[in-house]
């Protein structure tokens, strides 16, 4: 189960809108790379999971990606409150707008809505830990992205920064924890079997 | 919302700063479970937390429901307080 604290990881305290870097920024809550999909990603991988370690850490990012999830929306949610209908209509948002008015909905800058085929389970240890890998890069960088896009506003750069070391923290974690499920495999053979399927032979 | 530099905003400052700590040394232990001196490190900052998250439900109201009892409370400050999105802090 999980308990909610009623603060967000790292303050986030924008006072001007603008919907335009919302536009860009919403992409880290419901688009390929964003945290709703690194969450669901690590939370749904844990259940077939043989070794301890590796559920463990990935029930604690899949629940820090969930506090991350929170700083998006709540950029998102603080760059297009108190927006008028001039800057609507100007920047670009009215698409988002039409269908969402100024609430908070999963999709990527594109369009493209949520869905959970932008992240996989597949029951496989080795299979899923790349993933992770792989997704804690894809992050990083499009984090890296949004900072190129946006300068000059550190309301909405320090969140970001903050959330950008995460991915490198979490990247060298993912690490670890596939050098932990090699360890226990045929250093000769890594693939010799699938460790959530086939039963060691010991 | 909560006035910048008040001792409401140090103390919520604080919270965020300890349990930072706290976040990096879990995750840290997942793949170092055998580190004892880290888990002193966290144990020693979970304590700290504890004091500082009571002495903010008991002055400003709760951060968390697990800190509710003790605070004689006359209204629900839970519900009727700011969400974090909200900013100010």
């Amino acid at each position: 189960m999980w308990s909610y604290e009623k603060r967000l990881q790292f303050p986030v305290n924008i006072k001007e809108p603008n919907a335009k870097i919302a536009q860009v920024i919403m992409s880290q809550y419901g688009g390929p790379d964003g945290e709703l999909g690194a969450s669901m990603r690590y939370i749904s991988q844990r259940y077939s999971m043989p070794y301890n370690e590796v559920a463990a850490i990935l029930t604690d990012i899949g629940t820090e990606e969930l506090a991350h999830l929170e700083m998006v929306s709540t950029i998102v949610h603080q760059l297009t409150r108190n927006l008028s209908m001039e800057e609507i209509e100007q920047s670009g948002f009215a698409n988002y707008y039409v269908d969402h008015t100024v609430g908070i909905w999963p999709m990527a800058a594109g369009g493209i809505p949520f869905n959970s085929c932008e992240f996989q389970s597949k029951g496989d240890a080795i299979t899923d830990l790349f993933e992770d890998m792989a997704a804690e890069q894809k992050a990083r960088t499009t984090y890296d992205n949004i900072l190129r896009l946006v300068k000059d506003e550190p309301d909405v750069c320090e969140p970001i920064k903050f959330l950008r070391a995460r991915e490198v923290v979490h990247f060298q974690r993912f690490g670890e924890a596939l050098r932990i499920v090699q360890d226990k495999l045929d250093s000769k053979n890594f693939y010799a079997f699938n460790p959530e399927f086939d039963k060691c032979k010991s | 919302m909560m006035t910048p530099n008040s001792e409401q905003s140090r103390l919520y400052h604080d919270i965020g700063v300890i349990d930072f700590v706290i976040v990096e040394m879990n995750e840290y232990l997942d793949t170092h479970p055998t580190d004892k001196e880290a888990i002193e490190y966290l144990g020693h900052y979970v304590r700290m937390k504890n004091q500082a998250m009571r002495e903010y439900a008991m002055k400003y109201g709760p951060l968390r429901i697990t800190d509710v009892d003790g605070c004689n409370e006359t209204e629900w400050k839970w519900a009727t307080q700011p969400w974090p999105w909200e900013g100010g802090c």
